[in-house]
């Protein structure tokens, strides 16, 4: 990949997090850095671990191979390896592979001189993933409420904690964040459709102006909300997606263990007409 | 704008809190490990069991003159010696009789061998009942068997029961007309399921199953989604009636597989036949039999479903066996073990074994 003209004055050594100069260059395009480093070697790791853990199993069909956390029992002791072991060394690794490329993008962000939007979007999908294997199986007393790591079994992991609660679909926070996902997927439609509408004009015409862009929208809805604005607005929710995911998924269990449609009955035992 | 916000984001924060459960968790693996094959319980909501009430006297030895013997019109236990029969008539009165009433509430104190009072019709209608349960139904109610105690609890009619309900008043139109669904009702869960699985399943034998054999619709397998609804409807109903959730039976990978199942769907499984069989046979064929208000709005005597006994536990009374206080209540029928049913309470000892991958 070739760099771009303009690229070579950014490529400044400091704005590093921790290691000052340590690891402080490229590799062709790549910024390397010491979360380069980190990043590198937990997901090594945790990739060679889910190999040799598949290898303990009982098939290499890639959909069926499951790594699975272990008994309840062990509560948040580790497990011996093959027990649950793996699962949670994997897991460190996993965890801390995220975490050093989201530190990673923060040092590329301080090169650059530029906002921390990107590591911040990405640390809510960490978040999300933290919830699902720390902070609810901390909540509930054992590291084996995690997910498995395996395409099926992770599936009928979800599919099981969801008929825990009877009816998932009553949970109030996954409604929000199933209607976030549905917002941001809609969003994101409306804007690349206004964008290609704008850009993509007869032969010999001249590309529209976001005048035009606005100018749709406050014809259509009264109100449009701007090229910077949508941008903001399609974080918002995209975040608030994964975020409500994340706090669907804790309070489930830490915070209410009856089947979910049950909840609403504070809604029925209101005083008002109770 | 700022000091708005917070205090109001706060106080919306504390206000979701207020409808969630805050208390030490209790949990248990029901199958094997990462399958989210688990039972998590809030410690405060573990409904107690009920107290066991202490026996009338001690048991009598059996032998001496038989029941038959010693009184009249005995037609069901007249092979009892006349010592346990009265021990059991001591325990039915206090598991079963108003206090203020006794006795006479089944029998006419003038002549105990009247059949005078519809109570008495019943109350041997259902010792024959019980024997069956503990000796057909020993698949269901294992070793611990069931006595009267076990749904009357002290009261003369159960407290939990149901009977065919009343329905909407205008079925021609659809106005008002929720199709006995999307109202809230404790029958199942408070979700917007058909909230009548009853009649359909406990006193009919409609078809719960709804997964197909194959992959693919095809013209064998013609399943409604409202089927399917009142399908679950009834799971809801086992479920709040045992206070567990549906990972306590099935594995979601398949509702329907019994290789995926716990041993406890296995025990699921004979309770519905069981309770079927006692709608059916025990209590419908009592139907000339009850008074008026012993029936339900449309006319059908009170039936028994899974809340009738378990009273929001996995095992009633807590698993607390009373057969031996009354042991002709095991029924004279031989055990009748249907197959498979004996390899179900060795496979609870070992809940990951059920569900392990082979």
């Amino acid at each position: 990949m070739a760099l771009l003209s303009f690229e070579r004055k950014y490529r400044v050594r400091g704005g590093t997090l921790i290691g000052g100069d340590l690891f402080d260059f490229w590799v062709g395009p790549f910024y390397v850095g010491f979360f380069g480093v980190t990043t590198a070697i937990c997901a090594s790791l945790g990739t060679a671990l889910i190999f040799y853990a598949a290898s303990l199993g009982d098939t290499w069909n890639p959909w069926l191979i499951s790594i699975a956390p272990p008994d309840i029992s062990y509560g948040l002791g580790l497990a011996p390896l093959r027990e649950g072991g793996f699962y949670q060394i994997i897991t460190i690794c996993a965890i801390g592979a995220f975490v050093s490329w989201a530190l990673r993008q923060a040092e590329i962000c301080r090169k650059l001189g530029i906002g921390y939007h990107v590591p911040f979007a990405f640390g809510f999908a960490i978040f999300a993933y933290v919830s699902l294997v720390v902070i609810r199986p901390w909540l509930l007393g054992a590291w084996g409420f995690g997910f498995p790591y395996g395409i099926f079994s992770h599936l009928d992991w979800v599919s099981n904690t969801g008929y825990q609660y009877l009816h998932f679909h009553y949970n109030p926070a996954h409604m929000i964040a199933v209607s976030f996902f549905f917002v941001t997927g809609g969003a994101l439609a409306f804007h690349g459709a206004l964008v290609l509408s704008a850009v993509n004009v007869a032969p010999g015409e001249t590309v529209k102006s976001p005048e035009y862009e606005d100018a749709f929208f406050r014809d259509t809805i009264g109100y449009s909300i701007g090229t910077l604005g949508i941008h903001r607005l399609g974080l918002f929710l995209a975040l608030s997606a994964g975020f409500w995911s994340a706090v669907c998924i804790i309070i489930s269990g830490p915070l209410w263990t009856r089947g979910w449609p049950e909840w609403w009955t504070w809604w029925l035992n209101l005083p008002i007409w109770s | 704008m700022t000091r708005i916000i917070t205090p109001l984001a706060a106080g919306a924060a504390l206000l979701l809190l207020g409808g969630c459960e805050l208390g030490a968790k209790q949990s248990t693996q029901t199958g094997f490990r990462g399958a989210g094959l688990e039972q998590i319980v809030d410690v405060s909501e573990i409904k107690e069991a009920a107290e066991i009430p202490a026996a009338p006297y001690p048991l009598p030895p059996d032998g001496g003159p038989t029941a038959g013997q010693s009184y009249q019109n005995i037609k069901v236990l007249s092979g009892l010696s006349k010592e346990r029969f009265d021990h059991l008539m001591a325990e039915m009165n206090q598991w079963v009789a108003p206090p203020a009433q006794g006795c006479s509430y089944c029998h006419n104190p003038e002549n105990m061998a009247s059949d005078e009072k519809y109570t008495k019709i019943v109350a041997r209608r259902m010792l024959q009942m019980t024997q069956t349960v503990n000796s057909r139904w020993a698949s269901h109610v294992k070793q611990t068997g069931v006595t009267c105690y076990t749904c009357h609890r002290g009261n003369p009619v159960p407290e939990y029961k149901w009977a065919i309900a009343e329905g909407t008043p205008t079925p021609g139109t659809i106005l008002r007309n929720k199709h006995g669904q999307n109202t809230p009702n404790q029958n199942v869960g408070y979700a917007s399921l058909p909230y009548d699985p009853f009649a359909t399943y406990l006193a009919g034998r409609s078809q719960i199953r709804v997964a197909s054999s194959s992959a693919f619709p095809s013209s064998k397998h013609i399943v409604s989604i409202k089927d399917a609804e009142k399908s679950y409807g009834l799971m809801m109903h086992v479920s709040g009636a045992l206070g567990v959730n549906c990972t306590y039976c099935h594995n979601s990978q398949s509702f329907r597989a019994w290789n995926l199942s716990s041993a406890q769907r296995g025990t699921a499984y004979y309770g519905i036949r069981m309770v079927r069989n006692i709608n059916e046979d025990y209590i419908t064929s009592l139907q000339s039999v009850f008074p008026a208000y012993r029936k339900g709005p449309r006319g059908d005597p009170y039936k028994v479903n899974c809340t009738t006994c378990h009273q929001g536990v996995s095992k009633p009374l807590g698993g607390v066996s009373m057969i031996a206080e009354a042991p002709v209540l095991r029924g004279v029928a031989p055990a009748e073990t249907p197959a498979g049913a004996a390899a179900v309470p060795a496979a609870f000892a070992k809940p990951a074994a059920m569900t392990g991958r082979k």
